[in-house]
């Protein structure tokens, strides 16, 4: 029987989805083009614009794919005019944000808490 | 800690993007038998899969019949890693810079500039299909040039240096 691993976990927070990256390494095409599935999903299914915090807490290790997954999730968030924001990066993540200047491109938060304040309501 | 004063490999792997686990997992390996630290194997580990990646894709076109050769050296100052694919070479210079303007926003663009970042040297041969990355351990005062290692023709090999 094929193993079924979940990539995301999704949970709410005040008017926020936050969803959650199960895997500590993301890196695989596979992986990645079913991560993008799964968030598509979820900003698709949202009945209005949607306020989405992802959390990388579990996330370890990634690759410059996942970054252009974030772009592609960020751009259809904003054309429904919804909000996306990112916390809980570990340094040597962040490091490649600040490399790549996707600090200036995201709003990162420190852990899911500050990251879920003053998100606009659902309308 | 390691016995061997260097080692040297040469491995000939499918061009396919899952090929990248097994090469990884030698090479930091062998990181770890000479004592890198977290950050240096981050930063390897970083490299390689954009490094490979770009080889599968860009190089061979994810032409599944033709191969990535790597070559690598680890002593205990410094990795050197060598990734040649068979195809006909790009031009590094004409990459447009993600980090501004559009590019900002643009998917793709990145691995150059991290393997950029995370390596002390990256060059290229004058075909532009293979490329020489460098990190040490402790960073130089000054960056001697550094001439790509002649491509061993044979594959799948490894070498310890006494």
């Amino acid at each position: 029987m094929a193993a079924i691993r979940p990539r995301i976990s999704v949970k709410y927070a005040g008017n926020a989805t936050v969803v959650s990256f199960t895997d500590e390494k993301i890196l695989e095409e596979k992986d990645i083009n079913e991560l993008q599935e799964s968030l598509m999903s979820v900003i698709e299914s949202s009945s209005s614009k949607i306020s989405l915090i992802l959390d990388f807490g579990n996330v370890r290790f990634l690759s410059s794919a996942v970054l252009g997954l974030l772009i592609r999730v960020s751009k259809r968030i904003y054309e429904q005019e919804g909000q996306l924001r990112l916390c809980n990066i570990n340094p040597r993540i962040y490091e490649i944000f600040k490399i790549t200047r996707l600090t200036k491109t995201f709003d990162i938060y420190t852990d899911v808490e500050s990251a879920a304040e003053g998100v606009s309501h659902a309308e | 800690m390691a016995s061997e004063a260097s080692i040297n490999c040469s491995i000939v792997v499918e061009s396919k993007s899952s090929a990248v686990v097994d090469v990884c997992k030698q090479i930091l390996s062998k990181l770890e038998e000479y004592n890198f630290d977290k950050d240096d194997i981050f930063a390897v580990h970083l490299t390689l899969e954009e490094a490979f990646l770009n080889a599968v894709k860009h190089g061979n076109k994810m032409d599944p019949t033709k191969k990535v050769k790597i070559d690598y050296t680890v002593d205990s100052e410094k990795v050197e890693i060598s990734i040649t694919d068979e195809g006909s070479g790009f031009e590094p210079d004409a990459v447009v810079d993600p980090r501004f303007g559009a590019g900002l926003y643009e998917p793709g663009g990145r691995g150059l500039l991290l393997m950029n970042s995370y390596m002390d040297t990256v060059k290229y041969n004058e075909q532009g299909n293979s490329v020489f990355m460098v990190r040490y351990k402790e960073k130089p005062h000054l960056m001697e040039d550094e001439s790509p290692p002649t491509i061993s023709p044979q594959a799948d090999s490894c070498q310890p240096n006494q």
